[in-house]
């Protein structure tokens, strides 16, 4: 006979697929403190856990688009001296992502708890969250989220909603945080950065909404559950926003490493014959349709491939589009939101962003060695890292759209359809 | 060892930089500098520390080659 031992506590339960959109009510209302509390349950006393230790097991990394750790980050702001501030960024400026509007719409408590949670385990006595202004729904939900809770759930962090202007750059962290202390929102010279120097100078940190409402229910269901889907290395689920040739576009929860074909499918298949396809949104990259044919949702499958999965904007591009009229109006889109305030950015991306026009136009003889030399000098210059994204996209179309560009010095266009959702020009 | 860097945001693109400094940095087609990263020594050090005093918007910064920022 054996004695059973136990060793550590038992894994909670957590929701099975989906886990962060299990609690989404099918009335497409926010969902209430009462509702939420019944799919999720309680968040655990904050002595009860050690959150920094539970986001390491867990290998939960940022969801806004860098990637970066989130334990790391966490202990790089508790390692500072004075008391924390937490931002909550959900000022999703990428046209082409909507998962965090989806998120902070349906399932404001889930953010607000993952806020909460955040600020107990620094010791901030005040979490924010970021939207952007023209997020109605966004900020009405998390409004009537907050005053549901009368300020928090338990009364040491104080939680607000605050707006912020629109725009690409906005949600940068840097911008959020000059924008929370002077009311400009343009990324600053950095160091310091907002862990070290952030919000009314405390150390701050600013997270992405879904990685905190991962961190929520990492804090509730541990890492083994965050673990029990995803892939050793990328663990986890996450939010994926695909649109353009596809039946039913929106908003998907997936298992890390989930075949891109496999979304494509539950987002009811392609309605046309494939081009190429947009992942990571306006900073990510093409792949082409042959390219992307076995790619699997993962940063690391995809970086072989010369793409990046960044915050999981997807757009497939039909056959019917020309990938190099859609890449010019969208390096248009990317020249015309920077900040303005490096001499790089301001003149170089719209000297790539005139080229790519010159060559959509097929105006031009071919100047795309002058081009490719431009983009790789616009890389590393700004102060954000606005122009090394616009850079990326634009390295990748010249090579996915080689053929495409042939054509154009030639005077001939494939499609004149317009996928790309660009702010302020109809599609 | 120390290397230049210019902070982006306060360059204006005077130049002077590149005229001083002519072992690292060179001028885009817009008179903002490009610079080289590798660390300055010698007589590279003296027209580096020269630049950063001469810069009119103090944008050029002399940093440690160990700083961890880009």
């Amino acid at each position: 006979m054996t004695a059973m031992r136990a060793t550590r506590a038992p894994e909670l339960i957590g929701p099975g697929p989906p886990r962060l959109l299990a609690g989404v009510s099918s009335a497409g209302a926010p969902s209430t403190l009462d509702e939420h509390l019944s799919v999720y349950g309680q968040l655990p006393p904050a002595g009860a856990i050690d959150l920094p230790a539970l986001v390491d097991a867990s290998g939960l990394r940022g969801l806004g688009g860098a990637g970066f750790p989130t334990a790391t980050k966490l202990r790089a702001v508790a390692s500072q001296r004075g008391r924390p501030f937490v931002v909550a960024n959900g000022a999703e400026g990428e046209p082409i992502s909507g998962k965090d509007k989806v998120l902070v719409r349906y399932l404001p408590h889930l953010v607000l708890d993952g806020a909460a949670a955040a600020a107990h385990a620094l010791g901030a006595r005040e979490a924010i969250v970021a939207l952007s202004r023209a997020d109605r729904d966004g900020i009405d939900a998390l409004s009537a989220a907050i005053a549901e809770r009368g300020g928090g759930l338990d009364k040491r962090v104080r939680l607000r909603a605050i707006a912020v202007p629109d725009g690409f750059v906005a949600g940068e962290e840097t911008a959020l945080v000059q924008f929370l202390n002077r009311g400009v929102a343009k990324p600053t010279f950095t160091p310091p950065l907002p862990f070290e120097r952030g919000v009314g100078k405390a150390p701050t940190l600013v997270q992405n909404v879904e990685t905190l409402a991962q961190l929520a229910l990492i804090a509730r269901f541990g890492p083994v559950w965050f673990r029990a889907v995803g892939t050793a290395d990328e663990p986890g689920s996450a939010l994926v926003t695909i649109s353009g040739a596809v039946a039913e576009p929106g908003v998907y929860e997936v298992a890390l490493g989930t075949p891109l074909r496999e979304l494509v499918a539950q987002a009811g298949g392609v309605t046309e014959h494939v081009r190429a396809f947009l992942v990571g949104g306006f900073f990510g990259s093409w792949l082409g349709e042959r390219e992307a044919a076995d790619a699997s949702l993962l940063e690391g499958d995809l970086r072989s491939r010369g793409a990046r999965l960044g915050a999981r904007a997807i757009v497939v591009l039909p056959t019917s589009a020309c990938g190099i009229c859609e890449t010019a109006r969208a390096m248009r889109y990317l020249a015309d939101s920077s900040a303005g305030q490096c001499g790089p950015c301001v003149y170089g991306l719209d000297a790539i962003a005139r080229s790519f026009e010159r060559l959509a136009a097929q105006q031009s003889r071919d100047e795309r060695k002058q081009l490719s030399r431009w983009i790789q000098q616009v890389r590393g210059r700004g102060a954000c890292r606005h122009p090394d994204g616009a850079a990326a996209f634009a390295t990748s179309a010249l090579k996915v759209f080689a053929r495409e560009s042939e054509l154009h010095l030639r005077g001939r266009c494939e499609g004149k359809r317009r996928v790309l959702p660009i702010p302020g020009i109809a599609a | 060892m120390k290397r230049v860097r210019v902070n982006p945001i306060t360059c204006e693109g005077h130049g002077l930089c590149a005229e001083l400094l002519p072992e690292r940095i060179q001028l885009d087609e817009w008179g903002f500098p490009i610079v080289d990263r590798e660390p300055v020594a010698g007589e590279a050090a003296r027209h580096a520390a020269r630049a950063v005093e001469a810069c009119p918007t103090l944008a050029l910064l002399l940093e440690a080659a160990s700083d961890r920022s880009r």
